[in-house]
């Protein structure tokens, strides 16, 4: 009699129901412990794709984040002969210009993957406001956007990117600004299509009665409830974006050297692929690996939440 | 009928509105270019005299719409102007090239397009079975694969150690068609693969989609084998999104070729255009993009209405 209807609603374990997890989060804000525990409970029962994808993202991130305590030598210091072999005082050789593979390599980690990530992050800003406001505006703001939108996407991106690159030149904000501009239609896409289901409903409405601006509704009414499907489109976009990163600066357009990148370190050495030798495959197998990890993680979170898209 | 002309011929004039605007960003993309042209060229040393002539002879002291309509009247006749860097025809170097590159895509559709279909029935077939999560797995892999990644594990394995297909593949036109197949089989190969995926994957989701309906349902009640409900019942149905699904993947061909190009030292459009970029070959990049922008809208139509022609609720209106 007395342990009923005390604490939050208890979690009835079911698995698969998308709203049973946001419910969790939405009504126990207090006890941030409880939705930790949920989480990491979710986590447990989680497939063992994504416990390894989450498991190499946590790995990339840590590399990442303290490449310099990591390496033995500078990002582009040469400390060697050209192309020297695995082994002895390089573990991963040297490239074509005799500096360390390695040392390259977890750089690498560090510019690629954020350069990537302030990309995508950049794409979401200006795609989710727009998809925002056009869902909250509706009218002729939304039409206007969404024909540019279409105008847009009627280029292939990789095209636009190497266009839009030759006017402006390649240097690393260039880069970012282009491939995030290209990347926010698709976002303006999602964002607009779940907003407007969202934007129809009662309580938004009651705050537009309630004179709310738009900044608000957009915000704090729309934005809550469309968030779980904005997160698994990071995780798809950050991949897409990663990848067209890597092939731009593969083709020689992208980062430029000396900064140390996976894409156009696959270029440099590539002609070592001739002889039998793996090296070259070494930063190529690091870009797959990211993304495989990243998308196994946003596949199973897909299926959490309701399975909103399962193809891509 | 006519509803379905009318559908058609909306998509049409759409897709050429479509083409028209994308000309016009490609044009004006380069009004935009920070700083002039001429001066770029000819570097800052040039005298002041030299710059407008170089002006006069690009056209440049046109007033822009005069240029614009000029560009595209020689576009639409085949005439993309002059290179920058070597002052040739752009018509007739990318003719060749233009070529070459629809041969590496036709030979890639031979191979993906039937591959891919067999795949997914397979895995819709035998949903979730050993078969079809691994099928998923290795799909899901593949579509997070960098092109490069794939093309050198390709040549590594096939080329380098096994000795099977040369790494390079230079075609000449001259050559027999077989001895072209056998040296773009690498670069199809890496592409099939890439492409594979996405359709494979889209394939069981359009059949699997179709399995859940009631009239398929009845034939399983009926007793009729599985393999038969999937090829007569399913299939038929199923047509409309594969065709889609086909069409699609080929507009992604069009993007995936640029680096594959590069990496197979193919002489085709995407290595062109990637040498021209670095170059700053302005009107070549024009161009190769218009070449590539029209394609890939042109599939996009085909798609859309290949779609509306090959549904069943317009073809027969009430």
């Amino acid at each position: 009699m007395s342990d009923d209807a005390t604490g939050p609603v208890p979690h009835a374990p079911e698995r698969g129901i998308p709203e049973d997890e946001e419910l969790i989060i939405e009504q126990a804000p207090p006890e941030r412990r409880s939705r930790w525990a949920v989480m990491g409970r979710e986590f447990l029962r989680a497939p063992w794709t994504a416990k390894i994808g989450l498991a190499v993202i946590l790995v990339y991130v840590f590399v990442a984040l303290f490449a310099p305590l990591l390496t033995p030598y500078g990002e582009s210091e040469i400390v060697g002969m050209e192309f020297e072999p695995w082994g002895g005082a390089f573990m991963l050789g040297t490239d074509n210009l005799g500096r360390d593979m390695f040392t390259r390599l977890i750089y690498g980690a560090r510019n690629t993957i954020g350069i990537a990530f302030m990309t995508t992050c950049l794409a979401f800003l200006i795609g989710g406001a727009a998809g925002l406001m056009a869902a909250a505006v509706a009218g002729w703001v939304d039409q206007a956007l969404a024909r540019i939108v279409d105008v847009l996407m009627a280029i292939p991106q990789l095209i636009f990117a190497l266009l839009l690159l030759t006017i402006f030149g390649t240097s690393i904000p260039v880069l970012i600004i282009v491939i995030a501009v290209l990347d926010s239609t698709r976002v303006f896409r999602l964002a607009r299509a779940v907003g407007m289901n969202v934007a129809v409903m009662d309580f938004v409405e009651a705050a537009r009665l309630r004179g709310e601006g738009l900044g608000w509704i957009m915000g704090r009414e729309i934005l809550p409830n469309i968030l779980p499907p904005l997160v698994a489109e990071f995780g798809l976009r950050f991949c897409f974006v990663f990848l067209l990163i890597s092939a731009l600066s593969f083709l020689g357009l992208g980062i430029q050297p000396p900064t140390a990148d996976w894409g156009s370190m696959v270029r440099d050495n590539a002609t070592l692929i001739t002889y039998g030798d793996i090296t070259p495959l070494l930063p190529a197998g690091a870009i797959a690996l990211l993304t495989v990890a990243v998308n196994f993680v946003v596949d199973w979170f897909l299926h959490k939440t309701s399975g909103l898209r399962d193809e891509h | 009928m006519n509803k379905l002309a009318k559908l058609v011929a909306q998509r049409l004039a759409l897709g050429l509105l479509t083409l028209w605007i994308v000309s016009l960003i490609i044009f004006l993309g380069v009004e935009l270019l920070p700083g002039d042209i001429a001066t770029e060229i000819l570097g800052q040393t040039a005298t002041p005299e030299t710059v407008a002539a170089f002006r006069r002879s690009l056209g440049l002291d046109l007033p822009m719409h005069i240029r614009y309509l000029d560009w595209l009247w020689g576009v639409v006749h085949g005439d993309f102007g002059r290179s920058l860097a070597n002052g040739r025809d752009i018509a007739e170097l990318i003719g060749g090239r233009l070529l070459n590159t629809l041969f590496l895509a036709t030979v890639t559709a031979l191979i993906a397009v039937p591959l891919a279909l067999a795949l997914g029935l397979l895995a819709a077939l035998y949903r979730n079975s050993l078969f079809d999560r691994t099928i998923n797995i290795v799909t899901l892999s593949s579509i997070s694969f960098p092109e490069f990644f794939i093309a050198y594990i390709l040549i590594l394995f096939l080329s380098v150690q096994a000795g099977w297909f040369p790494s390079l593949s230079n075609v000449d036109p001259g050559e027999p068609l077989w001895e072209r197949v056998y040296r773009v089989a690498l670069p199809a190969f890496t592409l099939t693969l890439v492409v594979v995926a996405h359709m494979m994957r889209m394939t069981r989701a359009a059949i699997i989609n179709l399995l859940a309906s009631p009239y398929i349902e009845m034939a399983t009640l009926k007793g009729i084998s599985r393999s038969r409900i999937i090829v007569h019942h399913a299939l038929p149905n199923a047509l409309a999104p594969i065709i889609n699904v086909v069409v699609l993947s080929l507009a992604y061909l069009v993007v995936g070729v640029v680096v594959v190009e590069v990496v197979f030292v193919y002489p085709g459009l995407g290595q062109l255009m990637v040498d021209s970029v670095q170059k700053r070959d302005i009107p070549v990049v024009q161009a190769c993009s218009l070449i590539f922008a029209a394609t890939y809208i042109l599939l996009n139509l085909t798609a859309d209405i290949l779609s509306i022609v090959t549904n069943p609720r317009l073809l027969h209106p009430r």
